[in-house]
């Protein structure tokens, strides 16, 4: 089943073109891998998507419902969460009530405060951060904080995670860690988007890659086809 | 919302003090002379404007400066219809008024963020005055009006109600799953947003609750003029003092804004009638002292002095062993 398709999905800042016709489509329980040059429109796209900008031209269907024009919480609600490219945790608020704000607010339905903590503390585990719960998140360790953030994703009860550059300054340890947390995430049923710059990884884990270049979609396909394409490793890898 | 951690001793000893503390308001008027009540009446609407204003400023971080703007429209609401609906009516109809004026401007203006928004809010204070000035002059042909006079125990019932009713409120939004939707725009609103909380519509409601109350006070305390216009009702002081008060107490913990007010407002009035030429001179002094060297105002400088005491404590059983 198709879970997410963008048609033609275009952003202009000012005269640049951050993004022209891109068109996309993500299928239920893949994992697929977004990379490209810095400036290349990958945040760009993750923000549209996400709603944090508004789409003006193209279309973008969740499930078959367009979710253009939504807001972001409108948008969370129905399935999508989402991490960012600089960490955006709660930072005064305890690693559990960073969380309890996604089962809170989250879900299409609303929640007591019980089932919400109890929702809230099951997202820590799978993490791996029931031992932090009660630690303010400004206090946390970068991978932590990242960790967090996909704990209060994952409160939210996604059917698709866009995952913004997760393993970005993580050490070697920490990040085959966190490559394990995201396929068990997929295992579980979440639908993974991830944009990413650390090739190990992506290479690793993704069933599909998509690489945008100056806002252009220049090429798709599984790891190994990507790795032998010559536009992309023109443009990206660069050898 | 701190589910996870109470110890009963925590837990207790405020509710302790606070019940005491109320109660003692509660039957002030038995043994305190007419004129001390009006004073009680006058520290405790600082009260109220600082911990509405702190209500929604706090959390989410948007400074407000249109603290006067709803008072002046509570006030003006009881000058307008002081007479002709009974007291508790009008007040109720002044919280109202201010309650939607919040809504509107909120609508409109919460999307603004920093300093911007503390402008705009500014702006609503004389906007509104000179809405009112231009109307007096042309369509009513009058300046000012005349309020209906309440007598004191009245005026500090009301007062008192209005008190209690905020704290309520306060206190059960400040620990519900609306107040830690507050708390996380406050922290990060882009995350709030992208993780359910509709932040938009938390933050006018915060705004408009936190404007009903300013404008409820605003509806009592009119009482007190007999005489009302527009630059009386719309001072911009009453922006500022709010905010100056809050910070004053601590913004920290819930506790602070009241007793930044109620200190505030106490060391007013008494350097105004003990030093009435210096007033202002110590008055800026200790505001000066204040910010530079609590930056988290008085329950913070009481929370350093409790950490330094269990310290010294702690070391100095060590040293005898």
């Amino acid at each position: 089943m198709r879970i997410l398709e963008g048609e033609k999905v275009s952003k202009h800042f000012g005269g640049l073109a951050a993004l022209s016709d891109v068109n996309l489509h993500i299928e239920q329980g893949e994992i697929v891998g977004l990379i490209g040059p810095n400036g290349a429109g990958k945040t760009t796209l993750f923000n549209l998507i996400s709603g944090a900008i508004p789409t003006k031209s193209g279309a973008i269907r969740f499930k078959d419902k367009n979710i253009t024009g939504l807001k972001p919480h409108q948008i969370c609600r129905l399935g999508v969460a989402r991490t960012f490219q600089s960490v955006k945790i709660f930072s005064n608020m305890s690693a559990l009530d960073n969380a309890m704000v996604g089962s809170f607010f989250g879900m299409p339905t609303s929640m007591s405060p019980a089932d919400a903590a109890r929702e809230a503390t099951k997202s820590l585990e799978d993490v791996g951060l029931s031992a932090a719960k009660a630690i303010p998140a400004r206090d946390l360790t970068l991978v932590n904080q990242k960790r967090l953030e996909v704990a209060r994703a994952l409160a939210t009860k996604p059917e698709l995670l866009l995952l913004d550059e997760l393993m970005a300054g993580l050490t070697h340890t920490e990040m085959a860690e966190t490559m394990e947390l995201v396929t068990g995430l997929r295992d579980k049923g979440i639908t993974i988007f991830m944009i990413e710059h650390v090739m190990k990884a992506i290479m690793g884990i993704c069933d599909r890659i998509m690489v945008l270049h100056h806002g252009e979609n220049i090429a798709e396909g599984t790891p190994k086809e990507i790795a032998g394409n010559k536009t992309v490793v023109e443009v990206y890898l660069g050898e | 919302m701190n589910m996870t951690t109470f110890t009963s001793k925590k837990f207790l000893v405020p509710w302790l003090t606070s019940l005491i503390l109320l109660v003692l308001l509660a039957t002030a008027p038995l043994y305190i002379s007419s004129y001390n009540i009006i004073l009680v009446a006058a520290i405790v609407m600082y009260i109220i404007l600082t911990v509405s204003w702190a209500f929604f400023s706090g959390p989410t971080g948007y400074i407000s400066l249109a603290t006067a703007a709803f008072f002046g429209v509570g006030i003006y609401t009881t000058a307008v219809l002081g007479k002709a609906l009974p007291l508790l009516a009008v007040i109720a109809a002044g919280g109202l008024v201010s309650f939607v004026l919040a809504l509107i401007v909120g609508a409109i203006t919460l999307r603004l963020r920093g300093i911007y928004f503390a402008i705009f809010t500014f702006g609503l204070v004389e906007l509104i005055k000179h809405v009112l000035l231009f109307w007096e002059i042309t369509v009513t042909g009058t300046r000012g009006r005349f309020v209906v006079l309440v007598d004191n125990i009245t005026i500090y019932y009301v007062v008192f109600g209005i008190f209690v009713l905020l704290l309520l409120t306060a206190y059960l939004i400040r620990r519900s799953k609306f107040g830690l939707a507050m708390q996380s725009i406050g922290d990060n609103e882009e995350a709030a947003a992208h993780t359910g909380v509709n932040v938009t519509m938390v933050k006018i409601l915060t705004f408009a609750v936190s404007a009903f109350f300013i404008g409820a006070v605003g509806g009592i305390m009119a009482t007190r003029w007999t005489y009302v216009d527009p630059y009386v009702a719309f001072n911009p002081l009453f922006s500022f003092l709010p905010v100056l008060m809050a910070i004053f107490g601590g913004l920290g913990q819930f506790y602070g804004p009241i007793i930044g007010a109620a200190i505030f407002a106490y060391l007013e009035e008494l350097l105004l009638t003990k030093f009435p030429y210096y007033y202002m001179l110590i008055f800026g002094i200790i505001l000066v002292v204040v910010i530079l060297y609590l930056p988290d105002g008085l329950i913070g400088l009481m929370q350093r002095l409790r950490q330094r005491w269990q310290k010294g404590g702690l070391t100095g059983k060590h040293a005898n062993t």
